[in-house]
């Protein structure tokens, strides 16, 4: 018998799919919203009780989907980093469900809120997969799943704008995946696995033989490239301003705290697993994500400083954060890597307070979007007052928040790498200011007070004020002041994949 | 009113919240908003005609450098059929040479994609409901999407449909539906024994289903195959291959056995969880063929 803490990703996973199946079979969306709160419940817990077995002993272990073992059946491995994106998936999309939920049932038909929760539990179903995956074909195929939950995550709302939006993050994401299948089909040709561990050895064998050097980097290229079309890294990220801008804000938070890092996860995993760190930095990949990574930093923040549109300014300001990542990942040190992780933990956990908070301070002004006319909002309705502005400062990057110890671990890795020391500390040093030129600013007049405003009567929301608020806050207090023990952990399980 | 133009006093503007001031026009709320004026078709400004221009020939060179690319990669690639190439390996040799002992299921494929690798078909039997679902989400009529007048002019069409329906399309119907059905559903339940499977069965049958609402119309389908019927049908399919699979992984994973009997290879009650995993997906694929159709056409099933 295996330990039973093994089968919690299977379990995970299964929970999430065949709840989202059996949720047409439910009789209203009440009832649907209820089932995924309690499927993401379970599923923290579950990941929790796996956090714990698997960080103290530093544990890696693969789980057979069935009767057959890999290569010839499906593999699931987890280890503690996978065990910490399950939970942090888990608790993000309870979270967001909780805080939203009045806004969501305000902007879907109730014919249709049935359907928007089968893609919640899908799109759940797919992130945790697409972290537990051992198998890059599997990675594809809940790639693919993630791709159309998340595009009916924001067409649900079903105005003209955001059936526009959707057309164009279909087209772009579908390409992104088209590229990724192209990457999987070629490498699938030159070493004859689909197995993770089982390509690593034959891409290890090409590279000392020399063999087939052509489709090799190919193959890296394509797979970076759809995998950054789909987590919008610069020059790919047109899509999700007016993607994650228009959606309900449980999309928009789910979307940008969580979609776009499962698919980054996935890469990271991809390049430890399948063609080790040393080959991906061989192959330039890195530099070129390094590159990318400065970009998106820069031109984020200035379309998220041009902004006035609160919800889009926030999308643009993923975009920077999804820079920060890559020239994480790009700096060719292995503290960077375990930064970029932290980045990923903190961000998940910001933007979904950001999204909230703002989605709540302008129900005080009739769903008022723009960031002008929310002046003496944080009066009004004073948890998402605080909870908007402790998002802003772990942003700009306030000592003892998220944001505060990603960035700094950041510029420590960045240190290590002499060739890229300066142009990563520029580009730090300008984004941190934009962000406090844009983030401050919206702080400032969220509490300054307004004689001429006419506020609604803010309706009471006691899942937001009591949980989602206060431990999305607390989460991003919780890793600003743990910074060192977490890039500990994310290291030895970095070490592990 | 006087629009900033000084940096600075812009964004002192902005700290004191002067929107006013500074974008007039921006003021974004849910509220409708009064109906645009309808653009008159002129010629594109200069702008317009120069991005559009320099978008297209940008456009070209990224395609025919990926393609080139691409075109090149393959050229690179091993030879197929030969006999070092390095996807004849210890995978494949298992699937060929023990597929059928260890899955039951004479057709090799049916063994690989519902048995050895159910999992990755379990997703892809999902993609089919999502897919499904987010058309049904965006195209069943509700209150946004209909209107009144719309309504009764579709209605009053409906009537004349039915009355001057296609004699060569109906007569054609009827011959040709049982033996499409029939055929859909062979190809189901054979599909551990020959080529076909679940896939492509269900797409027959689907296919029937349209063939049959274009020569009868919707209303004489709905008499047998309505929204619950739809529901139910996709639901408990796609409910019955995860509950099984899940039996199945769970146990498998832990070394157990399942206790589900592989049969004689051949007989048509054989290969254990891949027969009913067949009609499972059978059922799935024929209900959202049919779906698409119908919710594409008329917004409703």
């Amino acid at each position: 018998m295996l330990p039973y803490y093994y089968n919690i990703p299977a379990v995970s996973i299964l929970l999430c799919m065949i709840s989202g199946i059996s949720i047409p079979l439910l009789s209203s969306g009440r009832r649907a919203y209820r089932l995924t709160l309690f499927v993401s419940a379970t599923v923290t817990l579950l990941s929790a009780l796996l956090m714990y077995k698997v960080i103290p002993l530093n544990e890696y272990f693969t789980y057979m989907m069935g009767h057959f073992p890999a290569p010839w059946g499906n593999e699931l491995s987890a280890g503690p980093l996978e065990a910490m994106m399950g939970f942090i998936f888990g608790l993000v999309m309870f979270l967001s469900l909780l805080g939203g939920s009045m806004t969501l049932f305000h902007d879907i038909l109730p014919g249709k809120q049935k359907f928007y929760f089968t893609m919640m539990n899908m799109l759940m179903a797919a992130l945790l997969a697409m972290t537990y995956t051992n198998d890059l074909f599997t990675g594809y195929v809940f790639i693919e799943i993630s791709t159309i939950a998340a595009c009916a995550i924001v067409v649900a709302r079903d105005t003209p704008k955001t059936i526009g939006s959707t057309i164009r993050y279909l087209a772009i994401s579908l390409l992104g995946s088209g590229l990724f299948l192209i990457g999987v089909v070629l490498l699938y040709c030159i070493t004859g696995h689909l197995l993770m561990p089982n390509i690593q050895t034959q891409v290890l064998r090409l590279v000392s033989t020399g063999l087939y050097t052509v489709p090799l980097t190919v193959v890296a290229g394509l797979l970076f490239v759809g995998i950054a079309i789909k987590s919008a890294l610069f020059p790919f990220g047109a899509w999700l301003p007016m993607a994650h801008g228009g959606a309900t804000t449980t999309s928009s938070a789910v979307l940008s705290g969580l979609v776009l890092k499962g698919y980054i996860v996935m890469l990271i995993k991809i390049f430890y697993r399948v063609f080790t760190i040393d080959v991906i930095r061989d192959l330039n990949v890195t530099n070129i994500m390094f590159a990318c990574g400065l970009a998106g930093m820069i031109y984020g923040s200035i379309e998220a400083f041009r902004e006035e549109h609160i919800k889009r300014m926030l999308a643009h300001s993923s975009m920077a954060q999804i820079g920060y990542i890559f020239m994480g990942i790009g700096l060719d040190v292995n503290l960077g890597v375990a930064a970029a992780f932290l980045q990923i933990m903190v961000h998940a956990f910001v933007k979904p307070l950001l999204f909230l908070c703002a989605g709540r301070l302008s129900e005080v002004y009739d769903h008022e979007k723009s960031s002008y006319r929310l002046r003496g909002s944080a009066h009004k309705d004073w948890v998402a007052g605080i909870g908007f502005t402790i998002g802003a400062m772990s942003m700009v990057g306030i000592p003892l928040l998220g944001g505060f110890a990603a960035k700094f671990y950041l510029v420590t890795s960045a240190m290590m790498n002499p060739a890229k020391l300066w142009p990563a500390l520029i580009t730090l040093m300008i984004s941190a200011v934009m962000n406090a030129l844009y983030y401050m600013p919206e702080v400032i007049a969220i509490w300054t007070r307004c004689e001429l405003c006419t506020p609604n009567p803010v309706e009471s929301n006691l899942g937001f004020d009591l949980i989602s608020a206060p431990l999305l806050a607390s989460g991003v207090i919780f890793l600003g002041l743990n910074g060192y023990t977490m890039i500990q952990v994310i290291q030895r399980g970095l070490a592990l994949l | 009113m006087n629009i900033e133009t000084n940096f600075f006093k812009r964004l002192n503007d902005w700290v004191n919240g002067e929107a006013d001031r500074l974008f007039p026009e921006l003021h974004e709320t849910d509220a409708p908003k009064p109906p645009e004026p309808v653009a008159t078709i002129g010629p594109l400004p200069n702008k317009d005609v120069l991005f559009l221009t320099s978008y297209q020939a940008v456009a070209l060179i990224v395609v025919i450098g990926m393609v080139s690319i691409l075109l090149y990669t393959v050229y690179k690639l091993p030879l197929f059929g030969v006999a070092d190439n390095p996807a004849v390996n210890e995978v494949v040799e298992r699937y060929v040479e023990k597929g059928l002992e260890e899955t039951g299921a004479v057709n090799v494929v049916a063994g690989m994609i519902l048995d050895y690798r159910a999992f990755d078909t379990l997703g892809e039997s999902s993609v089919l409901l999502l897919a499904i679902t987010s058309v049904m989400m965006l195209l069943l009529k509700d209150e946004k999407n209909t209107d009144p007048d719309e309504e009764l002019i579709e209605a009053h069409e409906a009537v004349i449909e039915d009355h001057n329906r296609d004699m060569i399309l109906q007569t054609m119907t009827i011959i040709l539906m049982p033996a499409i059905m029939l055929y859909g559903i062979y190809v189901i339940l054979n599909g551990h024994l020959s080529p076909g499977g679940g896939f492509s069965g269900g797409a027959i049958l689907g296919a029937g289903l349209i063939l049959f609402a274009s020569g009868f119309g919707h209303n004489r389908v709905k008499k047998f195959f309505n929204m619950k019927t739809f529901r139910t049908l996709t639901t408990i399919a796609l409910l019955g291959y995860g509950v099984l699979k899940t039996y199945s992984f769970l146990l498998g994973a832990n070394h157990l056995p399942t206790g589900i009997p592989l049969g004689t290879p051949g007989a048509i009650f054989s290969s254990g969880l891949i027969f009913v995993l067949d009609i499972c997906v059978g059922l799935i694929v024929a209900c959202t063929m049919y779906g698409f159709f119908s919710v594409f056409s008329r917004g409703e099933i």
